[in-house]
């Protein structure tokens, strides 16, 4: 039997918080240094000077509001990325017929710049809401596929040949046999998914929506206003990790329970 | 009852079995032997529906189970979801009571990488009987524990076998196992295999 590890485990993850919090000082301290030796606030103010810029937008529900309008397109561009890469992973993971088929589309659809796919669906589909959100689905598909993919791969053939010899129904086998082996692959897919998510989100609002964060970052570029632009991306970062860690991680923690039991 | 006709087996050009033809009645246990390699789990796949690329026939009941080499539990489920998981229709309680019959009826919360190499046996013995199936197929399942689990094991499994009484075909590399298990035995010899005779029990 393998030891317990509940006492060791919380202690690794307290040191893991430390040195969290000590990297992001660091980073500040890193920023506040720049900022001193720059000393043109123009181009780099100090942390502290973000904080009225901040309490303004918040007071005005601007920020709230573009922030808002962005975690709507990524929940949407994510959900969409993952079911529809979670599908064709799995699928040309078990089927190689399929998978070389479809595989040079991969490749393609891989190599193809953010940028491209979003100006052409804008192009297509118009300067709208639908045009955005499949724009950025588009670009985080290929990925999701091939992460689950190979999970799809490394299925164990015994359990197959179980589930089948007991007859198991499609949706049980699915669930209780398939998902829990993909289970790492779609965590490590569902993460490296939000991160990049977020970011085509904002090229996407940059380029052709007249709100959320990327929409506010190019307002506050053209008028060349540093704080503004570090405010608004700070705020969303400051989510985006509240998500990852709040969210994502003790999901992640949650389907491991068994191999750590 | 589980009649198996099968003409010819291939795995690309190499034909692994021809000919084969017998009968495993209902409440009769057969054991298969022969050298490694010579087709018996290929056989065993056929027999159990996982592999369906032959030439022939093979009648097989609705209620059949397996036990295969390794245990081949749901890591990520509790002992007693690995039960009513894979048969559905069974009920918790007499999933329970499966588990008992085993001897692991206080393990029925906990993962199978928690129990022991013994009680993960016990368990897959429990998934096997625990809906009294009609024809039962063990694919060398004792063949990797030392010789003091894998009598206990044998033991098991025929007091088991005796309560089910299923059509039973198993495959072991042990004189003793087939010599303790088996009405009859059965040998698979040659290339490409086929039954060399049947010796009578």
């Amino acid at each position: 039997m393998r030891p317990r590890c509940r006492p060791d485990c919380s202690r690794r993850f307290n040191d893991t918080v430390i040195v969290r919090l000590t990297s992001l000082i660091g980073l500040l301290a890193l920023w506040i240094i720049a900022a001193w030796i720059g000393n043109d606030p123009e181009v780099l103010p100090m942390p502290g000077a973000l904080l009225g810029p901040f309490r303004a937008e918040v007071a005005s529900g601007a920020l709230p509001y573009h922030l808002a309008m962005t975690l709507i397109r990524v929940a949407w561009a994510f959900v969409l990325a993952m079911s529809v890469g979670l599908a064709l992973g799995l699928v040309m993971g078990l089927s190689p017929r399929v998978d070389k088929w479809l595989d040079p589309w991969l490749v393609v659809f891989l190599n193809l710049p953010a940028l491209v796919l979003i100006v052409l669906c804008y192009l297509w589909i118009g300067l709208n809401e639908t045009a955005a959100i499949v724009a950025v689905t588009l670009n985080k598909i290929p990925n999701v596929t091939t992460i689950i993919r190979e999970g799809a791969r490394a299925l164990d053939p015994d359990l197959r040949a179980m589930g089948q010899v007991y007859r198991m129904s499609r949706r049980s086998y699915l669930r209780h046999v398939i998902l829990p082996q993909l289970a790492p692959f779609i965590a490590a897919a569902a993460r490296s998914g939000v991160a990049v998510i977020w970011k085509i989100v904002l090229v996407a609002e940059f380029l052709g929506r007249s709100s959320g964060i990327g929409f506010q970052i190019h307002l506050y570029f053209q008028l060349f206003d540093v704080a503004h632009v570090l405010v608004y991306s700070l705020s969303f970062i400051a989510v985006m990790l509240a998500v990852e860690w709040l969210l994502l991680q003790p999901w992640e923690r949650r389907a491991r329970r068994w191999r750590r039991a | 009852m589980i009649t198996v006709d099968v003409k010819s087996k291939r795995f690309g050009e190499s034909e692994i079995l021809r000919d084969i033809h017998f009968v495993v009645a209902a409440g009769e246990t057969v054991a298969l032997q022969g050298p490694s390699g010579i087709g018996k789990t290929t056989l065993l796949r056929l027999i159990a529906g996982i592999d369906g690329a032959f030439e022939g026939q093979i009648d097989r009941p609705d209620g059949l189970a397996m036990v295969f080499q390794e245990p081949t539990l749901l890591p990520w489920r509790s002992a007693l979801q690995n039960i009513t998981l894979v048969h559905p229709s069974l009920g918790e309680e007499r999933a329970r009571a499966a588990l008992d019959r085993v001897g692991i009826g206080g393990k029925a919360d906990l993962f199978p990488g928690q129990l022991s190499l013994g009680q993960q046996r016990r368990l897959a013995l429990a998934r096997a009987f625990a809906a009294r199936p009609q024809a039962l197929i063990l694919d060398e399942p004792f063949v990797s524990l030392d010789p003091d689990l894998a009598s206990e094991m044998i033991e098991l499994a025929r007091a088991l076998i005796e309560e089910v009484r299923p059509a039973t075909l198993f495959v072991t590399h042990s004189r003793e196992e087939a010599a303790s298990l088996s009405d009859r035995v059965l040998r698979l010899a040659g290339q490409p295999a086929t039954l060399e005779a049947i010796a009578p029990g």
